[in-house]
């Protein structure tokens, strides 16, 4: 469970928000600008809030009350952002391996195969991702995050890059493994179809303010009455 | 007559100030670029400093620093056996203040052009200081590093106010190529001077040539 009650400004922009996500998914829909990113860059510890306490299961990562704030890479959060950022000079398989450092190399090797077998990239293990498509490093960035086995998972629109095929295929895929693996993970998108695909939980944010939090069909009927309209 | 010894001497100041330039400044460039402090500013003020300030004032604040008229010389002199103005390893820190500009500017340009993003995934993956820095920011920042390396080294086989001033003229010791083309122009010996000249112009075209050619991608992308 992910407990969030944060305040932060960034310029202009006011993002404030209390609520909790009890559901294994959670799928955060909002128009560009509503502070979707920003929120997650919160959640993963590479800002810190001006006030506010954010709880995953009982840990406490982020307390400003106290001074309390744990750093990006303690908090077993992982996030996969729109840029796959892979890290150029490392082929496939070091950048899958680059949170694995705790683990011996005989290890490290079998988690790397089955996180690229897990995203379909077992023939690009020896690729520099400059040699990539745009949907090949979206998904090795995606075995890379999942690699250490966080305990939160954050997306930020990671599918954008991706066909709708292979997108559709790999999303239930990966709805599997984090299932198992008992990972609660929190999707970041403007597309209102990623939404009700996963059959999740969905926040609706709004110009950084919650609007709603429910089942998607709850959550977003004032968004399908919207495209209905505009249909 | 060529004087062997004053370009060994030149070549080893350069070199042991240049690997002692890129200790300091690869940890000193990455804390003013992903530190937050609010004092990194004035330590990239401080860092900055040797560029404007004459080299010969240096000189003259480091003979001061160093020499016997300070406690913190004479402390220097008590350990050591001798002071370290005048001496090979008193030019050592001289060339190092006095260079520390033309290492630290080019990493930190390197390692601020990093996309911010591959920082923030390495943060996340676990990455500390130490490791982002060597597994990321300076294989990604190579051609900076190799830029400071070749800028501090031929910075230094150039200098020469803070030489005179801080190490005199003792053959062997401090007496570089710069004081020795000095010496031969103030003694008419245009001939020799003109050797030492050439000397030093083919160590700089040298330098810059392994700038251009060394630093040059091997096809793909490069940060």
């Amino acid at each position: 469970m992910l407990e969030i009650a944060l305040d932060a400004r960034r310029g202009h922009f006011h993002l404030r928000l209390e609520c909790r996500f009890v559901s294994e998914w959670t799928v955060i829909f909002g128009p560009s600008g509503a502070g979707k990113s920003t929120l997650l860059r919160l959640l993963a510890g590479l800002d810190r809030p001006d006030h506010g306490r954010i709880s995953l299961d009982e840990d406490v990562l982020t307390d400003t009350a106290r001074g309390f704030h744990v750093r990006p890479g303690r908090r077993h959060t992982a996030l996969v952002a729109q840029q796959p950022a892979l890290f150029p000079h490392l082929n496939v398989s070091a950048n899958v391996a680059y949170g694995l450092s705790g683990l011996d190399a005989r290890s490290r090797q079998v988690r790397v195969e089955e996180m690229l077998e897990l995203v379909d990239a077992k023939n690009l293990a020896d690729r520099r991702p400059s040699d990539l498509s745009g949907g090949e490093a979206q998904r090795i960035a995606l075995a890379r995050a999942l690699a250490p086995l966080p305990r939160l998972l954050l997306l930020d629109e990671p599918f954008s890059a991706l066909d709708g095929i292979a997108s559709d295929s790999l999303l239930s895929r990966l709805q599997r493994w984090i299932s198992e693996h008992r990972i609660q993970t929190v999707l970041v998108t403007h597309d209102a179809t990623d939404a009700f695909a996963t059959g999740a939980e969905v926040a609706l944010l709004r110009e950084g303010r919650l609007d709603a939090l429910g089942p998607a069909a709850q959550a977003l009927a004032s968004e399908r009455e919207r495209i209905i309209a505009r249909l | 007559m060529m004087d062997w010894q004053a370009l060994i001497l030149t070549l080893k100041l350069a070199t042991v100030t240049t690997a002692i330039l890129l200790v300091i400044a690869i940890p000193l460039s990455a804390l003013l670029v992903l530190g937050r402090s609010r004092w990194l500013a004035a330590l990239e003020a401080l860092a900055a400093l040797p560029l404007v300030l004459p080299p010969t004032v240096l000189g003259f604040f480091l003979l001061v620093l160093l020499g016997l008229r300070t406690p913190v010389g004479r402390g220097i002199a008590a350990i050591l056996g001798h002071p370290l103005a005048f001496s090979f390893e008193g030019l050592v820190i001289g060339s190092v203040i006095y260079s520390l500009p033309f290492a630290v500017q080019p990493i930190v340009a390197g390692f601020a052009a990093i996309d911010s993003s591959l920082v923030d995934a390495a943060r996340l993956l676990g990455a500390n200081p130490i490791r982002l820095v060597f597994s990321l920011l300076v294989p990604l920042a190579r051609r900076s590093l190799l830029a400071a390396a070749v800028l501090g080294f031929l910075h230094t086989v150039g200098e020469f106010g803070v030489v005179l001033m801080l190490g005199g003229d003792i053959p062997g010791a401090t007496r570089t190529l710069s004081i020795v083309l000095y010496n031969q122009v103030e003694n008419f010996d245009y001939a020799a001077a003109n050797r030492t000249a050439a000397i030093l112009l083919g160590l700089s075209i040298l330098a810059l040539g392994a700038i251009y050619i060394g630093g040059r991608p091997r096809g793909g992308r490069n940060a």
